[in-house]
């Protein structure tokens, strides 16, 4: 599995989690200040002497073992330099980074998302530029996809090392349930929409889609606008650009989206499904949904879960296919680029020193590259499908070819937004998929929080 | 009297300081409870309104933010309706849990032996977790995966978190079921509370049971009545673990209460002045909802029920 999808799947721990970050938000902010001296007796090696550099992470198997993995071989190769690191789960680790750079306890390498909560580092002037380290370790620069450096630059400046894996949005579709209607895999939007009313006459849900989550729905607006307009029009948004919603590329996207609602194109009761159960996973493996756009993380769920589904070849994949007269490439593709490295700029010169080389060497060793595609991910490195084989090999193969020919590759919006917008965003893509608001209004709505 | 040394009466100009001693040290007795509820509840609140005319989002600089938090807060519709749906909640689950709670505290107070073990069985939804009943109910209405399709009972297979009426109506619901029984023990003890003289009085006057039910039981647990309600509505207001687990606030804004706009406007949303902003005006509904049904209750709230006994 993905970073992300622990970030996705643990939407119930998140609330759990609520519990103690929302409620005492009744009986104080000022608690929050006060919660910073423990963050920092948590980090470890995070203030001590000496060189070296403390690094935060995400636990969570089976990347928990592989950062680990990354730490030690450093470490075994750099005595004199350790690199301390501190694991934390996926949503306790947000809180907790923001309430150690609010407290000015930052490790001094932070793991994050890149996107609009790098962003809002950068602008808090919490992480350092590294456009320098990047023309000294030219040869490191030339290795990662140049899509995942989209995420980690700001105002022209890049501010993290991606590392780790880059995930793709894909179309999943249940071959099984394809043949038992005598369907074709769907090679245009118009087909989708074609698909929907025989997948329902034969009784099977046409998209499984577990709408409660918000983000899911998101996913078919950031292929529908890329295809109908092309990246350039969220890119306005992205941008700051005024009104960049009211885009007709846009307002056509978000019509054709609800037409796909409105002619049942999803599982009865999506709004109440979540993705953090996997139950959307479970209706497409059961077959009772024939086809599903999710992120290349559910792959793994499935396999595990889904009994002889993919193992009997049940499951098929593709790249969200293109719409007609859309200006889009259809080899764009959307998702998590790649994860990021950051370095505080409240460290010392020596931590950051530290930081530095640990971020040169321990990321894309073949022992690290090996070990990312074991776990069944595709590293962000080019040529890295040379050291792919095993039981996935045609998974793997399918996923690097997405993030290599891709000539976009979008971060997920709610990542790639500063978080207030993401916020207002996600808020009206669940009202726009319960049909309770227009194109025009989801337009107008957005376009009020526009650089915010 | 104060007993001092030797039996000659004190004066009173030399009694008066002593009974400001004896005042000080009453006044002492207060001192841990007074500091606990001011470090963890007065000071974080003023903290609260101060950062209400501040920007912050969480990890850059506080600056000062002047009326701006609260422009942006009060002009927002989003608040309107996340009052509206707070108050929805409030006032149909305090109409639902109170006769509940009544009908159910006064069988319970009867002194069946089976009566005491159906009591035991009532109180556990209580130590559940709400975390713990979200995540179990949620799975329980999954449309395609839940209690519906695995009875194969069609009428519980409702979109039942996916539409805003329906949603409510399952938050009403749950609430309830939670919260029944931790009201019911409050009747319970208030109908024991009740002198029996009474009951007998009333029986021999020919009053049937529903009779009683009406003219005495529910009379004399009139503060009972007025406790558990503060309780039932003030706890409503900071209602936020149940829901934001079991609709995150969803579908669309259909169950987003005060608590839970509060949680995406700060921590989600990295806005925490207009959160705080949000976090003032729930305590001063909570005060002010509080101090009317003071009010309700009489002023005279030291009068006894029981004159003439």
């Amino acid at each position: 599995m993905d970073p992300q999808t622990q970030h996705r799947q643990t939407a119930t721990r998140r609330a759990v989690l609520g519990l103690a970050a929302g409620l005492p938000l009744i009986g104080g902010l000022a608690a929050c200040g006060s919660s910073g001296p423990g963050a920092s007796s948590s980090s470890g090696g995070g203030g001590g002497s000496g060189t070296g550099a403390s690094f935060w992470s995400l636990s969570g198997q089976p990347q928990e073992d592989i950062r680990k993995q990354s730490v030690e071989q450093y470490n075994a190769a750099n005595p004199n330099e350790k690199v301390t690191l501190t694991l934390f789960q996926n949503d306790a680790y947000k809180q907790k980074v923001k309430t150690a750079l609010g407290a000015g306890q930052a490790p001094t390498i932070l793991w994050g998302w890149g996107g609009g909560g790098l962003k809002s580092w950068v602008d808090a002037g919490q992480v350092d530029d590294l456009t320098d380290f990047f023309s000294q370790n030219a040869a490191l620069k030339d290795r990662i996809f140049p899509s995942s450096f989209g995420a980690a630059t700001v105002d022209g400046k890049v501010y993290a090392l991606p590392c780790e894996t880059v995930t793709p949005i894909v179309l999943y579709w249940n071959k099984k349930v394809f043949d038992k209607v005598g369907a074709q895999p769907p090679q245009s939007w118009g087909d989708i929409l074609d698909l929907v009313p025989k997948f329902n006459a034969a009784g099977i849900a046409p998209f499984s889609l577990g709408g409660q989550s918000r983000w899911t729905n998101m996913m078919w607006l950031e292929f529908l606008f890329d295809r109908i307009g092309g990246p350039e029009v969220f890119q306005a948004v992205f941008d700051g650009e005024k009104d960049a919603w009211s885009n007709p590329a846009a307002i056509q996207a978000l019509t054709e989206m609800q037409k796909l609602i409105k002619a049942n194109g999803f599982v009865k009761g999506f709004a109440s499904i979540t993705a953090d159960s996997n139950a959307d996973q479970a209706l497409l493996y059961t077959g009772k949904a024939a086809m599903m756009v999710h992120g290349a993380w559910t792959y793994g769920g499935m396999k595990n879960d889904g009994g002889d589904f993919v193992s009997s070849g049940g499951l098929g994949y593709m790249n969200f296919p293109g719409v007609d007269g859309g200006k889009g490439d259809p080899s764009d593709s959307v998702g998590n680029p790649a994860q990021y490295l950051s370095i505080s700029s409240k460290a010392s010169a020596d931590e950051k020193k530290a930081a530095m080389d640990f971020l040169a060497k321990s990321q894309f060793t073949d022992e690290m590259l090996k070990a990312w595609i074991g776990s069944g991910n595709i590293p962000v490195v080019q040529g890295s499908d040379s050291l792919i084989g095993g039981d996935d090999a045609d998974w793997l193969k399918f996923q690097y070819d997405i993030a290599s020919n891709a000539k976009t590759f979008a971060q997920s919006w709610d990542q790639a937004l500063p978080p207030t917008q993401a916020e207002v965003l996600l808020d009206n893509i669940a009202k726009l998929f319960q049909l309770s608001i227009s194109p025009e209004q989801f337009a107008s709505n957005l376009n009020a929080v526009i650089g915010t | 009297m104060t007993a001092g040394p030797g039996t000659v009466p004190v004066p009173p100009s030399v009694a008066a300081p002593r009974g400001g001693g004896r005042h000080g040290s009453l006044w002492w007795l207060v001192v841990p409870a007074l500091v606990f509820f001011v470090t963890f509840g007065v000071v974080p609140l003023l903290g609260v309104l101060g950062l209400s005319f501040a920007n912050w989002n969480g990890i850059g600089a506080i600056t000062p933010g002047g009326l701006g938090a609260w422009r942006q807060v009060l002009g927002d519709p989003g608040l309107l309706h996340s009052l509206w749906v707070t108050f929805e909640i409030m006032a149909i689950s305090w109409a639902v849990q109170t006769p509940a709670s009544i009908l159910l505290g006064t069988f319970l107070a009867g002194p069946q032996r089976y009566r005491g073990f159906l009591a035991v069985l009532y109180v556990l939804p209580l130590l559940l977790s709400s975390a713990a009943l979200a995540v179990t109910w949620k799975a329980l209405l999954d449309p395609n995966f839940g209690l519906g399709a695995g009875l194969k009972i069609p009428l519980l297979s409702q979109n039942w978190l996916g539409e805003g009426g329906l949603a409510v109506g399952v938050v009403i619901f749950i609430v309830s079921w939670q919260f029944v029984p931790f009201h019911a023990l409050i009747y319970q003890g208030g109908v024991r509370q009740i002198p029996r003289s009474l009951y007998e009085a009333a029986e021999i006057d020919g009053a049937g049971r529903i009779r009683q039910f009406f003219s005495l039981t529910l009379p004399q647990l009139k503060y009972t009545i007025i406790t558990s309600s503060t309780l039932m509505v003030v706890g409503s207001l900071t209602f936020f673990d149940l829901i934001f687990v079991l609709t995150a606030g969803g579908p669309g804004d259909a169950t987003r209460v005060l608590a839970v706009e509060m949680y995406q406007t700060g921590f989600l949303g990295n806005q925490m002045g207009p959160a705080s902003a949000i976090a003032v005006i729930i305590v001063l509904s909570g005060l002010v909802i509080a101090q009317l049904l003071r009010r309700l209750g009489g002023r005279d709230a030291s009068a006894s029920q029981l004159e003439g006994m």
